[in-house]
């Protein structure tokens, strides 16, 4: 061997390869057992007192990452539309994507070498531009959309029960070219160029298999979906999320976030331990609503701007108080106002998992921003959660006079990946 | 210099203890022989032997760490020779890699995937092979499409006549049937038409990319007569010059020489040429035949990875047949738009068959992108 210093054109790292194979081979068997115990087979997951926002979040377990992941800042979108009826292919592709989500979460390049290794005359297999960041908690999380189930694929026996597109709601703008996809694929990472990167790289790897129907970015999360996250604000500079269901409360989870083996028998049981993904994409009348006054602001939402109290109540995690009146005899909390209508106690109990994002796609031509909320939600059961919820929404919410959906989607999120296994290999086996 | 990674043995994870490690490895580097044991941990990355000669290499990667592992053997400029990926904890894995050339490599360890690695120099000795021997069926490659770049040459020029006769005398009706069929050859070779400076611009320059001081001639101010402005009094001037670039074009590509590796770009090339400038509607502005450049330009790329065909048999049938795959897709998508005469003008197209051209010419294109790093294997 040679033991001359610096001799690679790059400079070694860590330890030097003279060092490094004086110790070679012997005695590793005996300090293996002990390493092995205590290796954990994914990286550290993220989360608690030390959270560390370049740190990667384990892709593998029995739910997929990105739902209850704390969640991060930025988020990166995409809805597909499978090109090809060969099911076959498809299958392929599911599992070339899940390699490269398995290396790209672990803040790895989405092949090995793609950025540099293949040489100069081959195009490079990764597009580099997350080559020198970080992990960055970046989540891929993966959904099938109902038209998945139409028959090309031999799915449509699985198709869970009422799993179906989401009903027109009052006063709904939808634009089909944001709508629905057979296939969605969230990403989120703390640098939103590593949540574009993954997308980007699972887009090229899809090329031939599935294409782009719409896709968006994200640059503010609304939601803290753990104890351990500050309550964000929405584009409307009010704090959204604050009654969120939270990671730490892992019954109510599995009540109202989790399908349980007992919703999806028979055929659909790949089902059992994923999650529905409601999307809607809420454009904001921000000019118009910048130009309201703070008084009507608050009565719009429910709660105080500055604090993020429940109207009547002096702190945010206050509990909100429906019955509670003014001193003029009216409810503290208007009848119109959208944390009332929102709130479980309303609903009858319904409860989500929101993990929405602030966005703003520019202008819009005529001089107001193109901004509002990528609303996200995570449910049991879109139809007896997400549905009823937007109806009563729909029919009363003071706050429709200063949004308007125009973007909708819901993806059948299948329960996480093993070591080893790939994404929907339970639909697809 | 011709390296063949041949991929790691996939099924071959074998549980640690068995193969890589113990004393035998101590002697295995004596010898010289067997395979070589690397030790990767979080912090090392110990690799048995660092000299051997030119042949096929076998490392037995042994991941003693808690990190999720890969070991690269690398070459000049980083290139991956050979590699194995995610060792987890506790696991050997196995791969071979052929390394003809002697020479000074790289070794890498990545734990947790990320970063330069851990890095160690790699000596291949022996004596130098003198370069590969010419792949045949790259050089008959080259013949066949040498030869084929003359033919459409011939074409371009007859039809390129037959077009400018008929814009002299006037008959723009004729001149404007017989426009995108004149183009089409061109359109087949542009890789090649393109390569020779300035007579690109003077034949084929559009309106608004015509540089400063350059007049604007060509086919495209011929359409602009034809489908707009009229013929006007330099309109014949104009057609001549074509004539005459086109004769200077046609001479040039007769004689051009090109290698393998052009041949792959150009077959990339012909599709890029579609997705920036016949799918959005803007090379054929004023006649809107755009469809007839797309389908030549892409028969101009079927015509170039057929010239490879059996060089990519060879070396990588899986990636030919994915790409005859997706040219049949794209075929489909563009047969829609045949008429008796041609294609659908681009102004008749709506915006989902735009899509679906695009979608398709992308499932191509990312393929064909390919065939260069399999050429320059």
């Amino acid at each position: 061997m040679t033991d001359h210093a610096g001799v690679t054109r790059r400079g070694l790292l860590g330890v030097g390869a003279g060092a490094a194979l004086t110790g070679a081979v012997a005695g590793i068997a005996g300090t293996y057992a002990a390493q092995r115990a205590e290796a954990s087979p994914s990286p550290a997951a993220v989360g608690g007192d030390g959270y560390d926002p370049a740190a990667p979040v384990s892709f593998h377990g029995a739910h997929q990452a990105g739902i209850t992941t704390p969640a991060q800042d930025r988020m990166h979108f995409v809805a597909l539309d499978v090109t090809t009826d060969d099911r076959e292919q498809l299958v392929e592709t599911l599992k070339a994507w899940t390699r490269a989500a398995e290396r790209m979460t672990a803040g790895a390049e989405a092949a090995p070498g793609g950025v540099v290794g293949g040489g100069p005359y081959a195009v490079p297999q990764d597009t580099g531009e997350a080559y020198d960041l970080e992990a960055s908690g970046l989540t891929l999380t993966i959904g099938f959309g109902p038209s998945l189930f139409d028959g090309r694929f031999g799915l449509a026996d699985r198709r869970p029960a009422g799993f179906e597109d989401l009903p027109a709601f009052r006063g709904d703008d939808l634009d089909p070219t944001r709508c629905g996809g057979d296939i969605g694929i969230q990403a989120c990472a703390n640098d939103p160029q590593v949540a574009v990167h993954a997308i980007r790289n699972l887009v090229r790897i899809g090329f031939g298999t599935v294409a782009v129907r719409w896709s968006q970015l994200g640059f503010g999360r609304t939601s803290s979906t753990s104890t351990s996250q500050v309550t964000a604000r929405n584009m409307f500079g009010f704090k959204d999320g604050t009654n969120n269901l939270k990671a730490e409360d892992p019954q109510a989870l599995a009540e109202h976030v989790w399908v349980q083996p007992g919703d999806v028998p028979g055929k659909a049981a790949w089902m059992a331990g994923g999650s529905y993904l409601v999307a809607r994409r809420i454009r904001m009348h921000i000019e118009v609503w910048d130009r309201t006054n703070l008084q009507e602001q608050e009565q719009v939402i429910g709660r105080t701007k500055g604090e993020g109290a429940p109207l009547g109540q002096r702190h945010e995690f206050d509990t909100v108080d429906l019955a509670k009146t003014a001193t003029d005899g009216a409810p503290a909390v208007p009848e119109t106002a959208h944390v009332r209508l929102a709130s479980h106690e309303t609903l009858k109990g319904i409860r989500l998992l929101r993990r929405g994002y602030n966005f703003t796609d520019g202008s819009d031509g005529v001089g107001h921003l193109d901004a509002g909320l990528f609303f996200i939600a995570f449910c049991r059961d879109a139809g007896t959660q997400f549905v009823p919820m937007q109806r009563a929404l729909a029919a009363k919410d003071a706050l429709n006079e200063y949004i308007e959906h125009n973007g909708s989607a819901v993806f059948a999120c299948p329960p996480g990946v093993r070591p080893g296994g790939y994404w929907g290999e339970a639909l697809f086996s | 210099m011709r390296i063949t990674p041949v991929h790691a043995v996939l099924g071959a994870a074998l549980l640690l203890g068995t193969a890589a490690c113990g004393s035998d490895s101590t002697g295995e580097a004596a010898d010289g022989k067997g395979p070589i044991a690397v030790e990767a941990s979080d912090t090392e990355c110990s690799v048995g032997r660092t000299t051997v000669p030119a042949g096929t290499i076998e490392f037995t990667v042994t991941n003693t760490g808690s990190k999720v592992n890969e070991f690269y053997l690398l070459g000049e400029g980083d290139q991956v020779l050979g590699e194995v990926e995610n060792v987890t904890p506790g696991l050997s894995r196995s791969f071979h890699v052929e390394v003809a050339e002697p020479g000074t490599y790289t070794t890498a360890c990545k734990p947790g995937m990320k970063g330069e690695g851990i890095r160690g120099e790699f000596t291949v000795t022996g004596t130098t092979a003198g370069g590969r021997n010419a792949d045949q069926k790259l050089t008959e490659a080259v013949e066949k499409y040498e030869d084929y770049v003359g033919t459409q040459a011939d074409e371009l020029l007859a039809r390129t006549t037959e077009f400018v006769v008929a814009v002299k005398a006037g008959r723009v009706e004729e001149a404007k049937t017989l426009y995108p069929v004149a183009r089409g050859p061109w359109e087949r070779i542009e890789p090649v038409a393109e390569s020779f400076g300035e007579l690109d611009p003077m034949i084929d320059g559009r309106e608004d990319v015509v540089e400063e001081g350059l007049a604007f001639t060509g086919y495209h101010r011929l359409e602009k007569d034809l489908w707009v402005d009229g013929l006007q009094p330099d309109t014949g001037k104009v057609a001549d010059k074509l004539l005459a670039d086109v004769n200077r074009i046609v001479a040039k590509a007769k004689a051009v020489e090109l290698n393998p590796l052009q041949l792959a770009n150009g077959s990339k090339a012909l599709l890029d040429e579609v997705a920036t400038g016949k799918i959005t509607g803007e090379e054929d502005r004023y006649s809107h035949t755009d469809l007839y450049d797309f389908d030549e330009n892409y028969r101009g790329c079927k015509d170039a990875i057929d010239a490879l065909r059996p060089a990519l048999k060879e070396r990588d049938p899986e990636l030919l047949a994915t790409i005859d795959a997706r040219f049949k897709d794209l075929d489909a998508a563009l047969d829609q738009h045949r008429t008796d005469s041609g294609f659908r003008l681009y102004t008749e197209l709506g915006k989902d068959d735009v899509r679906d051209l695009t979608v398709k010419l992308d499932a191509v294109s990312e393929q064909v992108a390919k065939v260069a790093g399999v050429v320059a294997q």
